[in-house]
Formats: C-alpha cells, structure tokens, sequence
C-alpha cells in the first residue's frame, strides 16, 4: 500500500459518564453538539480540512450510534481508495484478546493497522473536543524542530490549570517537565490531547510500555514521561483559538451556548473550514407567524410558531405557539407543545413536552432523557 | 416496491415563460421550495417507489444539473447495477429534440434489463406513490397509464400543459389537447407515464425522424386510436414549474402546512444534494415570520412570507416580504424588497428599494460568477 505521510488515530472510546444521560446509549463522540453535528465531527472535520486522508477510529464503549455516523467517511470525504476512515475496535487474536486497557494500549493494540500505511508521523487526537485547528502547522512545527513528539498546548487561567496536564517548557517550546493535574501548577500551558510523533518512536515507546506490567497505558501517564524521562525532543505547538473539553453537562451546555454569536469563537459560520457532519434529508426550517427568536441556532426540519431566546434547535423541533425557550439546547425531534416553559434545560431526542408545564428553574440545568413524554404539571422543575 | 420498472427523466422542458430563471440552468435545476431543485421531486418518486435504474436525459446547459444530480448519491443511485445515468450531449437541432435525444441513446433502453418505463418530465412536483400507479397500469390491463390531476385554476396555472378527455366509466384517456387558459376546470397531463419499454422504443424509431411530431408525448399521443390509455387521476398538490408566475406561486404554497406537510413529511421523503451548511443564526433584533428558511443563514433583519435558500445574509434593517431568495444571496442594510425573485450570488446594496407584483414578480437575475457584473 502507498506510503502516507501522516495518519490521525482518533481516540473515540470515552464512556463520559459524567454527561450521563447523553451517554446512556452512545459513547460521548457521538454525542449531539451544536444544531446538527455530533462531538467527534469536529475531530474528522480538522482532519479532513488538514488533508488528512486516513484515519482510524478507536472504539470501545456503546459504538453503535458512532458507527452508523462515521459509515463509510463519505460526509469528511474520507470515502478513499487508499486509506480513508476506519473503525478499530478491541479484537480477538489467537492468542486471546483484550479490551483496550488505556488510551496508549488502544493505539498499540492497532499497530498493524498504522504499519500498513508506513507513516512517518501519527496524530494522535481525542473525538471529544470542540475546536477548529489545522494540524498542518503543527506538523510543520513538529518536522522543523525536528521533534519525537510536538504537544498541542492552549493557555488556561491559572485558577483551573490543575484540571488540565500542565507542560512546563524552557523560552523555547521545549517540554521539560509533564504534570498531570498539579496541585501547584508551574504554568498555564495545558495540553489539549492533540500530540504528533514521529512514528518509528511512537511505536517503541508503545511496545515498551504494552511490556510494563505496572503500567496505566496512558499517553498522559506513561508514553509522554518516559519520552521525556529518556530525553527526546518534545515541543510544545501552542494554538490560539476556540477548544473546550465537553465533559461535563455544565460545559457542555457552555460550549453550545458559545455557538450563540455570529462570529461565535467557534467560528461555525466560517466556511473556509467547514464543519461536516452526516445528514438526514429534511426541508428548511419553517418559521411561523408570529414566532419569535432572538440570538439562537436553529436548523432544517424545525417548526417554531412560539419563542425561542438564546437556544438551539436540532433537527426536527416542533416549538408550539405559546411555547418559550430560553437557554437551552432541544435535541432532534423534540416536540415543546402549547404553553410550555423551558428555561435552561437539555431536552434530549425524540421527547415530548405536554402542553401546560415548566420545565427547568433557569438556574440549574435540567436534562430530559430522550424518548420521556412529560406529562402536564409536571410538578416544575426537572432535574439530572 | 415495484419490480421490472426503469425509469426515463425526460428534460426536455418548455421554458418560454420562465427563461429569466433557465439562462443558467434547465429547469430540473431551478432551485425551488428554499433547499430543493425541481428535478428532486420527480427522482425521489422514482427511488421511493423501488426503481433503481433512472435514465436523465437533458439538453444541453446542463453544467448546474450535472453538478447538482452527479453520482446519484443523495437518490441512493450510486449503484453498482443499474442506479442513475446521464445523458447530457447536446443535439444541433431541435426538431424532435427529445425524441431524438432518446434514440441515440438507444443502447441504455436495449441494455436495461427491464420490462417496463416510468417515463416522466421534471417540472411537475408532487410526492406520488408510483408503486400505486404501477399497480393501478398492471390492473388495468392497458398499454399505457398517464397520470393527470383535476384542477379548477387551469386559466392561471398549468399553461401550455397537455389535457385530457377521459371516459369516466372506463378511466380511459379519450382525446388529448393543451390548455390554453380558456376555462378553470381541466383534466391536466402530469407528464408521467407508464408503458412497456418495447411501445418506448417502437415510437422512438417512428418519430425521431418524422417531421410529424414536435415531442415524444406527442408521438404518444398520436396512437391514440391504435393503443389504450389509461387514466390515472393524482389527488394530491401539484406544482407545474413553467412560468415564473407559477414558480413565484408553487414556492409560497410551501408556506402552507398542509402541503408542506404532504410534500416533505411523508414516509416517501423528498432527497437533494447535502451542502454541508451550518444553522442558521437568528440574531437579536430580527423578525422572522411565515417563512422557509434554509440553513446556513445568517438572519439580522426583517423576513415576512418568503422562501429563504442556503447561504443567504440579511442585514440589520433589511426587510424582506413575499419574496424568494435563492443561495448565497445578501441583502444589505436598510434594503428593502417586496415581491422579488432573487436568484443566486446577488447582492442587493444597502437601502436599496426593489418592488415587484404579487402576479408579476419582480426577478434579478443569477450573479454570473465568471463576469462579475451587476
């Protein structure tokens, strides 16, 4: 097979039950994000707008919903010939075989899959993040500085920096020392879970490490420090620009309501990189007589006849007259009947909201899991 | 689903009437109910019904269509067997055009493998289930079923489209004539048609050559005393995109729920090519009312009973009323424009003022990208 210079593998297999109950049936890439995309679609996008053509997926938890999205890669154009998307989930072998024991294993597990291709570089990123990045510049970074690993990194406030894996680097860009979530942070350089290696390392550090019984086989934990424990060259990319780790409700509803400007930090509206997403066909959206929307996001197959402050609609939301949404995010085919209040809530696919009822206090986020039909009088407020 | 049936799209269209709109385009691409082309309508039919082999056959300025149908994906027509085929070239002559059109292509027919033809035009929209008509042609034993709908608005709508005299015992076509707007009642041909592919490729090598025929209807038609043919009456809502008047018309019917409803909300659903836009945005401030409106948006001004398509910015001020706007088009601030057609890549220039008539719409032409001008 044709020799590629560099291939993405996409960590998908995050259970991210901490924004459970939108993981209740699917694993957090899949997740529904802004009007009409899934999480991971932002990944395969900055993929495919890079120029990357192959792409593997790594998969464990609830994968279904994921896979029917991903399909063959025709939406990324990564429908290819040579290369183009490839799920990988744990397999069996003849000598057994094994769930993926960590983020490092998982890549490791998968190294016939990257040997086909002879890369000289592999991207390793995270399906759960929101950001437009062109990893072509952080590949040019990583080639000119000759680098084992290059490590995206973004500025963070120093007052969450011990969230985050903090880089400590010398006047230079060059890592010297990794903390994973320090109590003291020494810097605000975070990393974002984006990393470059030049392969022929990458692949005996995961060798190496896949042979340490003790070992968490974990990029963050293991492959990163002992690269930098045997002194190879890891420099930091510093990147400018929108990222957010969705992994909890309340950050999650924050990076949707972030979407809410046009020329939001996202930069949704920028077509010179488009976000591309799989679609069901449905017509535009219809906008009644005497709806009322102010500063949201709504998309194709919605009916709104009632108000809509400050939200978003997925697909296929019927909003009924007298209906009032504020802040809040109505998953596909929602239906919000006549006099209902939803007031910072994530109404999740395919529910109804009855006629007459309250939903969310406006300060809490309430979450409705998919599928529930919410009586009349509810009784007020729901809760997660 | 319905077995042993191919389907032939044929394009070859009246456009006298609605030429500002086809300069760019033949009327299968004319963008229509604010996401859709004209041409999804008639090829979701097909598809939905379990056809999987469409033969389009097209005249010439066929960039847009081809750009727009290509593989056949969005229709699931990206076959290995059969699935779609395009018959783009373009004949010197335009006397029998589509007849003509046919017979050099003769091979598609001889190659396909089936029995029977939809044979259908591109301009009359409507969601209809073939399979129904399909097995109202097989019960009704004759050699060909046409599909007509009843109207009472025939002096407005549906000019220059073939009518029908239909025997109401037997549900045979008696005699065949155009509608020339005389009277409001008239049985209107929907230019879909049933018939074994033997009786196609029969009236293709009798006409193609003869001086007698102007269309390959028309040659159908002419065998009238010799074939029977069977009336199928459609009930449902039917648009006939042939007049800019009735384009204007057939794009606000999509403001009504109902037929809204049964064109897009069926089982049988209407497919177009993806384009990979975001939302759209309603910003604070605007005001958006009765109206479609594709995503990719962004909405700041004023909308009111109008047909929206992708791309299209509206600006702070800008009011919008019983208009149709077409891809990528911006209106600036503080312009205004009522009863407009606007067509794709325009600009309107701010406070700009632009007034048609609710009959007589006002249509700025598609912004040529290679020119420039305007």
């Amino acid at each position: 097979m044709a020799k590629k210079n560099m291939i993405a593998m996409i960590l998908a297999g995050g259970q991210g039950s901490r924004l459970s109950p939108m993981t209740k049936v699917m694993c957090k890439p899949a997740v529904s994000f802004g009007g009409k995309y899934r999480i991971i679609d932002f990944a395969l996008s900055n993929c495919s707008n890079s120029g990357i053509d192959t792409v593997g997926i790594l998969t464990q938890f609830k994968p279904q919903a994921l896979n029917s999205h991903i399909g063959i890669g025709s939406p990324w154009d990564l429908d290819r010939v040579h290369g183009g998307v490839d799920m990988l989930p744990p397999y069996m072998s003849e000598q057994g075989g094994d769930w993926y024991k960590g983020t490092a294993n998982a890549v490791y597990q998968n190294l016939n899959f990257m040997d086909q291709y002879d890369p000289e570089y592999v991207l390793i990123l995270s399906g759960d993040h929101i950001y437009k990045m062109d990893y072509r510049k952080m590949l040019k970074e990583h080639i000119s500085r000759d680098a084992a690993a290059t490590i995206a990194v973004i500025q963070v406030p120093l007052e969450e920096a011990s969230r985050f894996g903090i880089m400590n680097t010398d006047e230079n860009g060059v890592i010297e020392e990794f903390e994973e979530k320090p109590k003291n942070p020494k810097s605000t350089l975070a990393s974002m879970g984006i990393y470059i290696f030049t392969y022929k390392e990458l692949r005996e550090y995961l060798i190496k490490d896949a042979m340490d019984p003790d070992s968490d086989y974990d990029f963050g934990k293991n492959i990163i420090p002992n690269m930098l424990n045997d002194g190879k060259k890891m420099i930091a990319h510093k990147f400018e620009g929108y990222w957010k780790d969705v992994g909890t409700i309340s950050s999650y509803w924050e990076a949707n309501m972030d979407l809410l400007k046009v020329d939001n930090d996202v930069q949704l509206f920028d077509r010179s990189w488009n976000l591309y997403t799989s679609t069901k066909v449905r017509p535009s959206q219809m906008i009644g007589e005497d709806a009322k929307i102010e500063d949201s996001v709504i998309t194709e197959g919605c009916v709104v006849e009632g108000e809509v402050i400050n939200s978003i609609l997925f697909p296929g939301v019927k909003i009924e007259k007298d209906a009032r949404v504020v802040n809040s995010i109505i998953m596909e085919n929602v239906t919000i009947e006549s006099n209902v209040i939803v007031n910072k809530a994530i109404i999740l696919e395919k529910s109804v909201i009855k006629a007459n009822n309250v939903i969310g206090n406006g300060d809490d986020i309430a979450v409705i899991e998919a599928n529930t039909v919410v009586e009349p009088n509810y009784g007020g407020v729901a809760n997660n | 689903m319905i077995k042993d049936y191919m389907a032939v799209i044929n394009l070859s269209e009246n456009e006298n009437d609605i030429r500002s709109l086809t300069t760019n385009r033949p009327i299968a691409s004319v963008p229509v109910a604010s996401r859709f082309r004209v041409i999804d309508f008639i090829l979701s039919n097909i598809v939905n019904s379990g056809i999987t082999n469409v033969g389009v056959f097209s005249a010439s300025n066929s960039r847009s269509l081809v750009d727009h149908v290509g593989d056949g994906k969005p229709w699931d027509l990206n076959r290995k067997n059969d699935g779609l085929f395009l018959f783009t070239h373009g004949l010197d002559e335009l006397v029998n055009y589509d007849s003509r059109l046919l017979k050099n292509n003769m091979e598609y027919l001889f190659r396909s493998k089936s029995t029977n033809v939809v044979l259908a035009s591109s301009y009359m929209i409507a969601n209809i289930d073939l399979a129904d008509v399909v097995r109202a042609h097989e019960t009704s034993g004759c050699d060909v079923t046409a599909v007509y709908t009843e109207v009472d608005d025939a002096d407005k709508n549906f000019q220059n489209c073939f009518t029908f005299e239909v025997d109401s015992r037997t549900k045979r076509v008696t005699d065949v004539g155009k509608n020339i707007g005389f009277g409001k009642k008239a049985n209107i041909c929907m230019e879909i048609f049933l018939l074994k592919k033997e009786f196609l490729i029969d009236i293709l090598y009798k006409s193609a050559h003869s001086s007698r025929h102007s269309s390959l209807y028309n040659a159908i038609f002419d065998q009238l005393e010799n074939i029977t043919i069977n009336a199928y009456k459609f009930d449902g809502y039917v648009a006939c995109i042939n007049s800019i008047a009735s384009y204007y018309r057939a794009n606000m019917d999509m403001l009504k729920t109902p037929v809204r409803e049964e064109l897009f909300c069926s089982e049988r659903l209407v497919y177009t090519k993806i384009k990979d836009e975001p939302p759209t945005i309603y910003v604070k401030g605007s005001k958006a009312s009765n109206s479609l409106i594709a995503d990719g948006c962004i909405i700041k001004g004023t909308i009111k009973n109008s047909v929206i398509g992708r791309f299209v910015e509206i600006e702070e001020g800008a009011e919008v009323e019983n208009c149709i706007i077409l891809q990528n088009v911006k209106i600036l601030k503080g312009a205004k424009i009522k009863n407009v057609i606007i067509d794709k890549n325009v600009t309107v220039k701010e406070d700009a003022e632009l007034k048609g008539n609710s009959s007589f719409p006002l249509v700025i032409e598609k912004k040529n990208l290679i020119s420039g001008i305007r």
